[in-house]
């Protein structure tokens, strides 16, 4: 099942959020269950960047829902029911890392550093050198294409398998961000909120990130 | 084709995210655009960032296993019961 987007029925907008929050108070069990499914699989998803242990996230999980259960009279109507939910899952999630130490630093992904950092999104020696008399900083060679009906490929079995292994191996900051815009369809904003990063810093991510998976999409489809 | 404030494909390949984003200013966004008629491979990789992204779209979310639903209706109901009437 996919989150899809914020326009998801039923959950988009702040008066929706408010009814769902007196449902919820009101000890309505197919609420819970509904938000459950609609949530409980990406915020795993995220639990895992914070503490690689399975078992953990998933302890992290049932430990933002009690939360929030028990938050639900402290939620304010202006603020989105997800992002609340979400902030909670980060917040449990750090204080979890920190009590484990076994996790990466905190600041590969509150605040990721990454303007000072350079990767690029293929790799240099694909293009002629900028001081080259002709053609400076054009390909080398150009981008193999990815043959006849890409399409029908790129939806197969094994391209799903190397897309999550793509996903699994980048860097936890890109994960995040990929999974929440590209494969959750989160808005640009939702994600800075949750993640407290700035729009820059997000897009530097989401272009490290894509830039990679589309790198493995290569490797596979060209064998290059 | 080495006017100099022409945008190199190195360089564009850095700015794709930034113009599927919107988020290029509008000289940057023109350079962008003048570039790629001629160039066939920053086309491709145009595109081929396209269906990656549409492919991640499609990255279908594992469902919430019985086991872990049970729980969470446990943990439900204590709240309900316990923690509520607090």
């Amino acid at each position: 099942m996919r989150l899809a987007t914020n326009d998801v029925a039923g959950l988009a907008g702040v008066a929706d959020d408010t009814h769902l929050v007196e449902l919820l108070r009101a000890g309505d069990e197919q609420t819970f269950v509904e938000l459950t499914d609609r949530y409980h699989s990406v915020m795993l998803r995220l639990a895992n960047v914070y503490v690689r242990d399975r078992a953990v996230a998933q302890d992290v999980v049932q430990d933002t829902w009690l939360r929030v259960l028990r938050g639900l009279d402290r939620f304010e109507a202006r603020s989105r029911l997800k992002t609340w939910i979400f902030q909670i899952l980060v917040n449990t999630a750090r204080t979890r890392a920190v009590r484990e130490k076994r996790t990466i630093p905190m600041s590969a992904l509150g605040d990721p550093v990454v303007a000072d950092s350079v990767e690029s999104a293929i790799e240099p020696e694909r293009f002629l050198p900028v001081d080259a008399p002709r053609w400076p900083g054009h390909w080398t060679s150009l981008p193999p294409g990815w043959g006849a009906a890409p399409e029908e490929r790129l939806l197969s079995g094994e391209v799903r398998s190397l897309i999550h292994a793509a996903i699994d191996s980048l860097p936890p900051s890109q994960r995040q961000v990929v999974t929440l815009r590209d494969s959750e369809g989160w808005t640009t904003e939702d994600v800075c909120n949750i993640l407290q990063i700035t729009e820059t810093n997000q897009r530097v991510l989401l272009h490290r990130g894509r830039s990679r998976v589309r790198r493995a999409l290569e490797r596979y489809l060209t064998g290059t | 084709m080495s006017i100099p404030d022409e945008l190199s494909c190195r360089e564009l390949v850095e700015l794709v995210t930034d113009y599927l984003e919107n988020a290029l200013p509008l000289a940057e966004r023109v350079r962008f655009e003048e570039h790629l008629p001629a160039c066939p491979g920053c086309q491709t990789y145009l595109e081929q960032m396209r269906q990656t992204i549409d492919v991640l779209g499609r990255v279908t979310e594992e469902s919430l296993e019985p086991a872990a639903r049970d729980q969470l209706l446990d943990l439900f109901r204590n709240w309900k019961r316990g923690d509520r009437a607090n």
